[in-house]
């Protein structure tokens, strides 16, 4: 199902949340909301489930105006951070709830509600723990009865908060990819908030960022990464040595020389020079003094200054480590640039 | 060498505080009890069972259990009321309301008694209205009932308040996504959560409506087998030099409270561990 939020604003009592924002997401698509916390990704997030009702703006489903339908009758499946388990049902019933609560003419009968219970608690590798309460079961298997239970009622969409936020880092990563299969074999639209751009960058199919309550760009993980719209976008996917200096007839220019910046006009500037756009060159016009080189696995990374103290971060391949220790001069290949 | 936790207080610390705790405990609960024990007891059990048979103890006992039948239940839905409005949702003067709930707390209960009397009473706002339609508030059972339930009113809402706010509207939105309605979210997911929190407080309330003295003694009259409840009664026995018979009735109402508590740690008991655990 394809969702078109339109113009949504959100104040909330001293600050908006949303600002005028507007989104598409695709069909079947898997979409992360990335930005830092205050960015009103979750308030996004709320606003498509229903649980928040926007001041301004509306939200469609397909064509349908769901701005101030109920939470209920939208039929999103809804991950919360912390999971929001019933405590005092088991997981069989926990899964089933949705279905439990129907009307009883739309309510499927027990031995296909006990089937459909299965199949989900197979779905997630959590089979044959239905008897068991939440309070016996690891973070990440309640994330898993979480999930399971969000897609019990078939949603129309699935939106996630924060879903491995909770987790150790190793659980974490299974359980990404963990949802990325889920995600492939059911075919939901799905919606995930998060704050981990690596988590983002690595599940989703497009990844919208926010920050205080706009959405800064659009895009696929490499769109974002290779073509920032804008200097937040810049400087908060991915890492990036930043530079201040001057844009003048589309050339920004800094202590160390120019760099091309078409398009930008003329005045103060930044540049984002991500770390696998240097370049060893003996000629180079950046006079970098190492601080630290740290490999990892096929690459090495360089810590280090510049004579007038700017922070430098640079990755090469691992067979440049000895070289790269003591002074090196640098080139740029290519820098992102926009007005400060 | 001594098995002594790195966090456990020295032995002497834990002999000081505990002697505390249980000479406090000693003077101050288990003497009183037993001292009604005793003074009930002192000519035997038949003059005290006669001192509870006799048709004002009585009628004092059935006033005692049809205000606390009545306030409960009322104190209940109100307080089950206020709390979900409170804990779950934003409102303007949500402050207020807290406050005001407090309020017979803070209160005295003569104060409280005095209020009715001068709202409700011969002389008071309604008075005459009531007069003319024939409705007897003061100095009979409704006015007994009002009183308790203004005393006891706090009972069930402070306790269910801190809870709800703990517990958050996760559960609640999660129903709710599911497509589950407002009452079926509260009977399915709100309900079970707050079980002990409401059992705490009705029995905390059903405790105070039975053994509410000050605000009841006001709007009473005394009227003996008429507008008596049980510490009414006691209270006159006790004036009377009536002292085995007011003991006994003291006894009976210790006993109610005692069941109480006994009905409390027993349905605690009763819950199943992994429930426990989550709370």
């Amino acid at each position: 199902m394809t969702i078109s939020i339109r113009r949504v604003s959100k104040q909330f009592a001293r600050y908006p949340a949303l600002d005028d924002v507007s989104l598409d997401i695709r069909d079947g698509e898997l979409l992360a909301l990335l930005g830092p916390s205050g960015s009103g990704k979750t308030t996004l997030l709320r606003v498509t489930a229903g649980l928040e009702f926007p001041n301004e703006g509306s939200v469609l489903f397909e064509d349908e105006d769901v701005t101030y339908a109920s939470a209920a009758d939208r039929r999103c499946g809804f991950v919360f951070q912390q999971y929001a388990l019933f405590k005092h049902m088991t997981l069989a019933k926990n899964i089933s709830f949705g279905l439990d609560v129907r009307k009883a003419k739309d309510r499927p009968d027990k031995a296909e509600i006990a089937r459909r219970v299965d199949e989900l608690l197979k779905l997630v590798e959590l089979d044959g723990l239905g008897k068991r309460f939440p309070s016996q079961l690891s973070g990440g298997q309640r994330q898993r009865v979480a999930l399971a239970r969000a897609l019990a009622v078939n949603p129309r969409v699935l939106l996630l908060d924060e879903p491995f936020g909770a987790l150790d880092a190793t659980v974490r990563k299974s359980l990404r990819k963990e949802l990325r299969r889920i995600h492939d074999a059911t075919g939901v639209t799905t919606i995930f908030v998060t704050h981990d751009q690596e988590e983002a960058l690595e599940l989703a199919d497009r990844v919208a960022i926010l920050n205080l309550g706009k959405i800064e760009q659009v895009g696929t993980p490499d769109e974002v990464q290779d073509n920032p719209a804008s200097a937040f976008v810049a400087g908060f996917v991915g890492e990036a040595s930043r530079f201040d200096g001057e844009v003048k007839g589309g050339k920004f220019i800094a202590p160390f020389g120019q760099l091309p910046a078409e398009g930008v006009a003329d005045g103060k500037a930044q540049a984002f020079i991500r770390p696998h756009d240097f370049r060893l060159l003996k000629t180079g016009p950046l006079q970098v003094h190492t601080d630290r080189v740290v490999v990892q696995g096929p690459l090495a990374r360089l810590e280090g200054k510049t004579e007038d103290g700017q922070r430098i971060d640079a990755v090469f391949a691992r067979e440049n480590a000895e070289a790269l220790r003591g002074d090196v001069r640098l080139a740029v290949k290519r820098a992102h640039v926009f007005p400060a | 060498m001594s098995a002594r936790k790195p966090t456990e207080d020295p032995l002497w610390l834990k002999v000081v505080v505990l002697t505390l705790v249980f000479a406090f405990l000693g003077l101050f609960l288990v003497l009183p009890l037993v001292t009604v024990f005793f003074e009930a007891l002192r000519r035997g059990v038949a003059p005290a069972l006669e001192a509870i048979r006799e048709p004002d103890a009585l009628a004092a006992i059935r006033l005692t259990l049809l205000t606390a039948a009545i306030a409960v239940p009322f104190n209940v839905l109100f307080g089950v009321c206020a709390a979900w409005a409170i804990a779950k949702h934003h409102f303007k003067g949500k402050a207020f309301l807290i406050t005001l709930i407090d309020l017979p707390f803070s209160v005295s209960p003569v104060v409280a008694g005095l209020i009715y009397v001068l709202v409700f009473g011969l002389q008071g706002w309604f008075g005459p209205w009531l007069q003319e339609h024939d409705i007897k508030i003061i100095f009979a059972v409704p006015g007994i009932v009002l009183a308790t339930i203004f005393v006891t009113f706090p009972f069930v809402a402070r306790q269910l308040i801190p809870l709800m706010q703990e517990q958050g509207v996760s559960e609640e939105e999660a129903a709710v996504s599911m497509g589950a309605s407002g009452p079926v979210t509260f009977w399915r997911v709100t309900a079970p959560n707050i079980k002990l929190g409401l059992l705490y407080g009705v029995l905390l309330c059903n405790a105070r409506a039975m053994g509410e003295f000050g605000a009841v003694s006001v709007v009473s009259g005394h009227i003996r087998g008429l507008t008596n409840t049980m510490p009414l009664h006691i209270e006159i026995l006790f004036n009377e030099y009536q002292f085995v018979a007011s003991f006994a009735v003291a006894l009976l109402l210790c006993l109610l409270a005692i069941v109480t508590l006994v009905l409390k740690a027993s349905l605690e008991a009763l819950q199943p561990a992994h429930q426990r655990l989550a709370h």
